[in-house]
Order: structure tokens, then C-alpha cells, then sequence
């Protein structure tokens, strides 16, 4: 961990880590210093770090301030917020040299804590809770708003941006307010009296945000599923995917209950277990309404049989996997990217599914509205795979936008005049060329359009049969059917006009602002890189020709088996030499630094003077 | 091989109210064992549904797997039907039921697709009282997996290869009662003259209906020593009450002894007319039902004909408050809150 750098004042650029312990209402304290550092017009990124439990146990809140945009994780922490005695000699330690540890210091710290190298700030966080205040609760809650204001005089935000938020958050409550403020005051002003302020690293208001908005992938999701029409969600509840189905609920209380009968436009069903949410979307989708599902990993293990119905049946399905770090007794509140093999090739029998990697909340919103048409235009499942970082994080981003001339796309439905018009329905048969097949919905048509529903024993009239043919011309058009969707899921970004260097980067979802970050330190070293983000799945000839115009191609990815890279090679049959695994796997989310110390020692060991090229 | 039935219609075969004639209610050709009960039933979905004047397209079928879970592609060839995965037919038949309130849904399964690997689902959608029928084709038994004992079993019955079941069998009707189904009955693949009033009644049901059905295997459990074979049915059967379905404005023309007669009102209008009762039974009163399936149980009996029913019901749609319309009915205009709410949106994640 490199040092602080001493007597220069660093603006903008930073990492608060928060310790606290979970269940003390630390977490509405840390979002109101995030959120005032936001409305400064300043970069801002949070991440929790919490424990599986619901009281008691540590629990961190780390917090990057960056001026240039970089919104992934750094390590090094400059100033530790230290008000979990459990946790003190980790959270010691993890202080950068020259950084700051500031603590509750109601109660001596014991000298093994103490190193030279690092500043203390000892506040009696406690101590004047208890002397202000004498309500328990209130005593235990303003302790944590007693430190929000000692940040705000040693890194110079703004006290009012504070009071705005305080106005916000209790409007018609406005009573709370006033105490609120004199905690907030008791902090600043014990700040004054003690400490030399603010400190060499501080906030200077921006204009960086512009319109820019802080929100949860999760809720993101949720909303998404309400703009893209989505009638019937059935949900198990398992962290970190709960949330997507909340903010479901919430907008759609909201939003889509008729003014008139005051009748919901929408069916919520927390199920028995997962396999019971996939069949109810697997059941609502085959009978015309827009369905999905949000879990995680667990999740995604218990509804195989049924995504490989949904795949060979052929009938629309979304899925949200929000990917924790495995197993279900795993560290089921870190994350990773460690589901793509398993929602990539679900279930048994030849099946693979188109897979959507957003990487910011305004892709969650987007991508999630898109799942919904590409699942009924290719009558397939349609993973969303997001992840804990992405979901639980506040993350700031461009605002969200929907275009009102923008149809859903419904897919191949035969309504009654439609049947009327054809000779035979056949549910299976390649009528147009493309692998796709017309379906009906029950209770279409009196005499034209029904059909028995099974996995493969049928041929294209779904007449049953266990004829060898039939079977596999069935499987024939399923990847016909899967080209087609190689050109309609959303195409990856390249981060260049024209592939031009000798290197380059394949990331995706939350690995994405690291990967920025690392590629832009990489150029001011001198090392130019061509990059390539993903979108989805299946990949299309733009991946392929990535990999073919670069002599290393870097995967970045949070998993410890090259999940992404294993992909690549199976679908594309790329060169397993070119792909070069950069990996992260610890539940944490990935940093630049990371990406760096890999990719350069890789090249440094095949060709040490890797400069510009 | 494919198997599609050969299309020959009778000109002279009685029509219904909507001009279809019984054959227009069939299926595929079955592909079962000659013999085996599930055809039975099959055979008596067939006229139910003609002497209803059911709209086959109106009526969706859901099935898990099993030979059971093959018929409903044995019966309406003109309704959709979804055979799904083992077990879960009632997450498909909520899914659908949910995206679209205003068709019946029809499910069928067998004792293993219920009691073992479905049980869960089973319980689960009783308690949401999804408003269905849900037939278990019962035979003790897994005949598509060649005969081993099933979770209906009777202790102490034998199968066709000798083997005695050690287990307690589960009583799917009691355990629907406790779990809170509001239409609860038993019958007997043989006996189409009770299980089509049955079907029937189930039908008008505005709830979860569960009808569990004593349906011989006659390949694998049709032995001797079995307590589902059909000459064992046959003997121990014991009916709560003759039973007949009056649809709705239909006059009540027979007569019966005073005392034996109890006329169940259902919401539509129609009634069910339930005669020779049996003693202290009473359809309305769960314990009334509860207790003389325990006492048929004592006595070795089987106990068919409604057991339990309360017209009075509230269904999933109903619990969760759901649109009138049906939901996938529901257009973009309804759906999607538009540009201008997300104004608002925006501002406040600001
Ligand atoms: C997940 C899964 N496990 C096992 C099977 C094999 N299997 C097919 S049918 C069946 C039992 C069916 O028994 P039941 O529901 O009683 O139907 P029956 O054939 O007796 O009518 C089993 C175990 C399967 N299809 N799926
Ligand atoms: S094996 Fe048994 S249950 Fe299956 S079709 Fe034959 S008789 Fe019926
Ligand atoms: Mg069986």
C-alpha cells in the first residue's frame, strides 16, 4: 500500500471506509455522507461490505471519491471511520500510510492499535451521544450522524448539501430534522476545537454529474420489469436478488394499479421455492403474459430442469441471477461473476441461453426492458447476470430514458384472424427461415391453433412422436434458431474505431470501470490496448474478429475459473493461448490495481519492453 | 411412429348446446396400457366437458409427467395443453392462471407426480387456492417408471413383483382438507357415474377443486395383495353419497326421500344434489368429513363421492387483488408508465 503523499492537498480523490457493526443504523448515516459528496457534482462510488446476519456483526461501507470518473473500487484506505471495537485491528491495518483512523474514543484504545505511521482522530462519539441525547435509540442512531459531521469540516463538504438531503429524507417529518442537525453541529464543531481542518485530501464542489443519478442495479432491474410490461413476478427470496423484486412491488404500487377500480395490473407471488418462481414465469409466459424471475447462484441450480423445458419447449422466460460468491453456504453478500458457466448452459440435453451483461443501473433498466423482447421474439430464456456489486451498490449514472414510440416487441403470435388465414398451424415449423416458429396462446381460436406442450417427443405439427428425424431436425433449428439471436443481442462496445494494437482487454458487467480505469493508467505508462466490452450472449463476429486481430487477449473477470474465457473458447473455438486470464475471486469487487500488477506482469514476462506499439 | 387419431365423424352422434358433438371433445389416440384407469378418466373428462358445453379453447390442460400426465393429450384436442417437468405442474398452472383468469384450468397428475417429488408444489398451491381442478390419477404406483411403490401406497399392500409396502401410505384428500381446499372429493376410475357429477361440480368450483381418483395400473399393481388393484376398489369402495350435478336453471325434477337429500348451492347458480348420505356427513362441515374418512379408514373402506366443500371461497386473484381483465390481456398503455413519470424518477435519485 503506497503512502499518502504529504503536504499536498489532494482534491477529490479518496476512500473513506466506514467499520460498523450491523444493525445499528450506520447505514442511513454513510448514505447521507455518499449523497452529499453526490450532490457536490462529484464522482462517487459506495460499496458495502456486510456480513450474512442481521445484527451484530461487522460491517464496512467503503466509499471512493474520485474527480476523474473512475467509479470501481481502489484500494488503500485514507481515512478509516472506525466505530467497531470488533474490527479495530483490521480496520488499523488496512489504513494507508499517512492516512487517518478516526474512533469512538469514549473508551481508551488499547496501544496495540497504535502505528506511527497513520493519524489518529479520536472522537468521543459515544460519550457525547449519551450527553446530548436520552433516548436509547436516538443515542445509538446520532452517534453515527455525530461522525457524518466531523467529515464534513475535515473534508469540506458542504454542510448545507447535509441539510438539503436531511430536508429530503423527512419531508413531513420535519420535526427529526432539528436533532438531526445538532448532531450533525456536535461533530463539526468537536472537529473545530481538536483537529486541524480540513485535512491534505478533501471534496471541492463540481459540476461532473451534470443530470446523473444515484440508484441500485437491483431497483434498476425492478423498474425495468415495469416498463417493459411485465405482469406476473414469482420470486424465493435470496439476497442479493431480493431487492429487484421489491422494487418491482413498490413501483408497481405505485404505477401500475388502475385508478379506476383500484385494481392491481399485476400479479406478485413470493413462491415455495425456485423451482416453483421459474415454473409460475414458465407457466404465465406460455400463456401470454410478460413473467420473470430474480434469484442468485442457488437459485439458478434449483430451476435447471425447468430452463431446459423452457428452452426446448420454446416458450419466453426472464431471468434475473444477481451472482453472489458460491456455494448457498458460500459468503452469500460478496460478489462475483462466477454464475456464466452454469446460466450459460443450464439444464441438461443440449441447451444454452442468451445471457445480458449490464454493467451500470441505466443498463440494468434498459437491459432488463430488452430481456423481455428478446425472450419473446426467440421464445427462449433469457438470463440477466448481474451481480451483488451491481445490485446492492448505490452507483452513479446517467439518468434513465424511455422512448414512448417504442413498441414491445411481442414476438411470433398468432391471434385468431392470423389462424384463420394460414392452412395448418404448425407450432415448431420453420415457416419464416430463421429458427424462430409462430406459437398461439390458450384461448386463441376455437378450432385452429392448439397445441400439446412437451420438450422434444413431437414434430413440427407437436403431433407426438420419438422419431429420430423429428428429434433432430428439432435441434437443428434450435441453432438456427440461435444464430439468429447471435444478431439481435445487444452487440458488445468497442472502445476503438479500428482494432489497432498488438493487445486487448475483454471485460464485462462490474468488471468494466476497473478495466477503464486500468486501461487508461496503462496508456499514460505507455501501453496502448485495444478494448472490447461485452454485452451478451451469444457473441457475434465482432468478438471473434477481437480475438483474432490481438496477439494477447486479456479476460478480465470475477471468478477463479476464467468462467468468461472458458466461454470464448468453447463458442469461438479461440486459441487458448491468446486468452490470458485476469482474475479476481475474493468477494470483493475488482480494482484497477488488480488488473494492472496482472496484465503487466504477463506481458513483462513474455515480452519485457511492452511499450507504446 | 405418430400417433393422431383417425378423423370419422358419426353423422347421427348427438350434439351439445354449442352444436359439438362428443367427438369433438377428444384427444389423441392413448398410448396407455389396455385397460388402465387413467383411460377411464380420460374417457369421463370427455363427456363432462360435452355435457357442460364447455368451449374446449377456453380450458387449458397442465400436467406433470407420468402415464398420467400423458392424458390430457388422450382428451380436447382443441385445447391447449402443457405436459411440464415431474412434479411441478402447479407452478405452470398458477403461472398461466395468473397471466389469464378468464379460462379453466385443468390439471391432471399421478400419486408420484403429487405425494413425492411434486408434494411441495402440491401443498403450495392449495394454500394459494388457485382456482383450478387438479385430478391425481391414483394407482399407488410409478407406471412410466415400471411399477415401484409410490407415496399412496398402503402399507402393507403388495405389487406386482411381490414387494410389500413398508411405509404408511399419504392420504391426499385428508391432508387437501387440513391444508384448506374448498372442494375436496374421491372416486374411482370405474365409476363414471359418480366422477363426472364430480368433475362437474369441480369445474364450477370457483377454487382449488381436488379430485383424487382411484385409478388402477393394470400392468404393474393390478395384483392381488394390492389394496389399488380393481377388484380391490371394487370391494372396499364406500360412497359418502350418490351424487348429481344441476346446472343452473334447470328444474329439479326428481324426488327423493325426505332426510336424504342435501342440496349444495354453488356461486353460479348451479347446485350439486347429494342423496343416500351417509350417516353424521355432512359436505359443509370439514370435521364431519374429516372424521368419516378416518372411520372409512378403520373399516378398510374407501371413501368416495364429495368429501368436504365450501362454496365460500376466496382464489388467488381475488387474495391478490389482481385487474378484472386478464393480465395478458393488458396493453402497452396500461403497462408501461411512459417518459413522464420517469421524470420524476430521475429527480428523486438526485
Ligand atoms: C426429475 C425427474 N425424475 C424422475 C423422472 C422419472 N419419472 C417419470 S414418471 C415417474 C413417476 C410417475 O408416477 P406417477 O406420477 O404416479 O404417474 P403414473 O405413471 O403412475 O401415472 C418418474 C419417477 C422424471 N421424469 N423426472
Ligand atoms: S403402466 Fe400402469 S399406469 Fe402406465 S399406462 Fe400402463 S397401466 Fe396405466
Ligand atoms: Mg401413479
Amino acid at each position: 500500500m503506497s503512502a499518502i503523499e504529504k503536504n499536498k492537498v489532494i482534491v477529490n480523490d479518496f476512500v473513506v471506509r466506514f467499520a460498523n457493526v450491523n444493525g445499528t443504523g450506520s447505514a442511513s448515516a454513510n448514505y447521507l455522507f455518499t449523497k452529499a459528496i453526490f450532490r457536490m457534482g462529484v464522482f462517487v462510488t459506495p460499496k458495502n461490505i456486510f456480513p450474512s446476519n442481521i445484527q451484530g456483526l461487522p460491517t464496512w461501507y467503503e466509499v471512493r471519491v474520485n474527480e476523474k470518473g473512475y467509479l470501481g473500487r481502489r484500494e488503500g484506505i485514507d481515512l478509516m471511520v472506525a466505530v467497531n471495537p470488533q474490527s479495530f485491528a483490521k480496520d488499523v491495518a488496512s489504513v494507508r500510510p499517512g492516512g487517518y483512523f478516526m474512533y469512538d474514543s469514549s473508551k481508551k484504545l488499547h496501544p496495540e492499535y497504535i502505528r506511527p505511521d497513520i493519524n489518529y482522530l479520536p472522537i468521543p462519539l459515544m460519550q457525547m451521544s449519551n450527553d446530548a441525547f436520552t433516548d436509547p435509540r436516538q443515542r445509538q442512531l446520532f452517534k453515527n450522524i455525530i461522525y457524518v459531521g466531523a467529515l464534513t469540516a475535515l473534508l469540506d463538504i458542504e454542510f448545507s448539501a447535509i441539510e438539503g438531503l436531511l430536508a429530503d429524507q423527512f419531508k413531513g417529518k420535519e420535526k427529526l430534522i432539528a436533532p438531526n442537525i445538532k448532531a450533525l453541529q456536535l461533530g463539526v464543531d468537536f472537529v473545530h476545537k481538536n483537529f486541524t481542518y480540513p485535512l491534505n485530501f478533501r471534496v471541492e464542489k463540481r459540476d461532473l454529474l451534470k443530470d446523473w443519478i444515484m440508484m441500485e442495479g437491483n431497483a434498476a432491474c425492478g423498474l425495468g420489469a415495469v416498463y417493459a410490461g411485465a405482469t406476473v413476478a414469482a420470486w424465493y427470496p435470496i439476497t442479493p436478488s431480493t431487492s429487484v423484486v421489491e422494487a418491482f412491488s413498490e413501483y408497481a404500487a405505485e404505477m401500475r394499479v388502475d385508478e379506476k377500480t383500484g385494481k392491481n395490473n399485476f400479479a406478485i407471488v413470493q413462491a415455495e421455492d425456485e423451482l416453483a418462481a421459474i415454473g409460475m414465469v414458465i407457466g404465465a409466459n406460455w400463456n401470454g403474459a410478460r413473467s420473470f424471475t430474480a434469484t442468485s447462484g442457488p437459485g439458478v441450480s434449483l430451476m435447471n430442469e425447468f430452463l431446459g423445458l423452457a428452452y426446448f419447449a420454446e416458450i419466453p422466460t426472464v431471468l434475473i441471477d444477481v451472482q453472489r460468491t458460491g456455494p448457498s453456504t458460500g459468503m452469500p453478500t460478496r460478489t462475483q461473476q462466477s454464475d456464466i458457466m452454469e446460466a450459460a448452459y443450464a439444464s441438461h440435453g443440449d441447451t444454452k441461453h442468451i445471457l445480458l451483461f449490464p454493467s451500470t443501473p441505466k443498463e440494468c433498466f434498459e437491459m432488463t426492458a430488452e430481456a423481455f423482447d428478446l425472450a419473446e421474439q426467440l421464445q427462449t430464456p433469457v438470463i440477466m447476470m448481474t451481480d451483488l456489486d451491481l445490485g446492492m451498490n448505490d452507483h452513479v449514472c446517467p439518468p434513465l430514458v424511455w422512448d414512448d414510440k417504442r413498441e414491445y416487441k411481442r414476438g411470433k403470435v398468432l391471434d385468431a384472424e392470423a389462424l384463420e388465414k394460414i392452412a395448418k398451424f404448425g407450432r415448431y415449423l420453420d415457416v419464416d427461415g430463421d429458427g424462430i416458429p409462430y406459437r398461439t396462446l390458450p384461448g386463441t381460436h376455437p378450432t385452429k391453433g392448439s397445441y400439446f406442450t412437451r420438450g422434444t417427443s413431437r414434430d413440427e405439427y407437436a403431433v407426438y412422436t420419438e422419431d429420430s428425424g423429428a428429434y433432430q431436425r428439432n435441434m437443428d433449428r434450435l441453432i438456427k434458431k440461435w444464430h439468429t439471436a447471435q444478431n439481435i443481442v445487444p452487440a458488445p462496445h468497442l472502445y476503438q474505431d479500428k482494432n489497432k494494437h498488438k493487445n486487448g482487454l475483454i471485460f464485462f458487467g462490474t468488471s468494466t470501470y476497473s478495466s477503464e480505469e486500468a486501461m487508461d493508467i496503462l496508456k499514460e505508462e505507455g501501453i496502448f490496448v485495444d478494448a472490447l466490452r461485452l454485452k451478451s450472449f451469444p457473441f457475434n463476429k465482432t468478438v471473434v474478429d477481437f480475438i483474432d486481430q490481438h496477439e494477447k487477449v486479456f479476460v478480465i473477470e470475477q471468478n477463479r475459473d476464467g468462467q468468461l474465457k472458458s466461454l470464448l473458447m468453447i463458442e469461438l473455438q479461440a486459441n487458448p493461448q491468446k486468452l490470458i486470464s485476469v482474475l479476481n475471486y475474493d468477494g470483493m469487487p475488482i480494482t484497477a490495481d488488480n488488473i494492472l500488477n496482472q496484465i503487466k506482469k504477463s506481458l513483462s514476462l513474455s515480452t519485457p519492453t511492452v511499450k507504446a506499439n | 411412429m405418430t400417433y393422431v387419431k383417425p378423423k370419422f365423424r358419426h353423422p347421427e352422434l348427438p350434439k351439445n348446446k354449442l352444436g359439438y358433438s362428443v367427438d369433438y371433445y377428444e384427444g389423441a389416440l392413448s398410448t396407455l396400457c389396455a385397460g388402465c384407469g387413467h383411460d377411464s378418466i380420460s374417457a369421463a373428462v370427455v363427456q363432462t366437458c360435452f355435457e357442460m358445453n364447455i368451449e374446449p379453447h377456453r380450458l387449458a390442460k397442465l400436467s406433470g409427467i407420468g402415464c398420467s400426465s400423458k392424458t390430457p393429450a388422450y382428451f380436447l384436442s382443441n385445447s391447449h395443453g402443457f405436459n411440464s417437468v415431474h412434479g411441478r405442474m402447479p407452478s405452470v398452472a398458477t403461472g398461466a392462471n395468473l397471466a389469464n383468469k378468464d379460462l379453466i384450468y385443468f390439471g391432471v397428475s399421478g400419486d408420484g407426480d403429487t405425494a413425492s417429488i411434486g408434494m411441495g408444489q402440491f401443498v403450495h398451491v392449495i394454500r394459494r387456492n388457485l382456482n383450478m381442478i387438479y385430478i391425481v390419477m391414483n394407482n399407488g404406483c410409478y407406471g412410466l417408471t415400471k411399477g415401484q411403490d409410490s407415496a399412496t401406497a398402503d402399507e402393507g399392500s403388495k405389487n406386482k413383483t411381490g414387494h410389500v409396502n413398508l411405509f404408511e401410505g399419504i392420504d391426499l384428500s385428508s391432508l387437501a382438507i387440513e391444508l384448506g381446499a374448498t372442494f375436496v372429493a374421491q372416486s374411482f376410475s370405474g365409476d363414471k357415474d359418480q366422477l363426472i357429477p364430480l368433475i362437474k361440480a369441480a369445474i364450477k368450483h370457483p377454487g382449488f377443486a381436488f379430485i383424487n381418483v382411484i385409478s388402477p395400473c393394470v400392468t404393474f399393481n393390478n395384483n392381488v395383495g394390492s389394496t389399488k388393484s380393481y377388484d380391490y376398489v371394487r370391494e372396499h369402495v364406500e360412497a359418502t353419497a350418490t351424487i348429481d350435478f344441476v346446472p343452473e336453471m334447470t328444474e329439479i325434477i326428481t324426488s327423493y326421500e325426505e332426510g336424504s337429500l342435501k342440496t349444495v348451492k354453488m356461486h353460479d347458480g348451479s347446485s350439486i344434489e347429494l342423496h343416500k348420505l351417509a350417516k353424521d356427513w355432512d359436505p359443509l362441515d370439514k370435521i364431519s368429513a374429516m372424521n368419516a374418512i378416518q372411520h372409512a379408514k378403520q373399516k378398510h373402506e374407501i371413501l368416495t363421492g364429495l368429501l368436504y366443500m365450501n362454496p365460500e371461497t376466496t382464489e388467488l386473484h381475488k387474495l391478490l387483488n389482481t385487474s378484472d381483465r386478464a393480465l395478458n390481456s393488458l396493453k402497452k398503455k396500461e403497462l408501461c408508465p411512459g417518459s413522464k413519470a420517469l421524470v420524476d424518477i430521475n429527480a428523486g435519485l438526485r
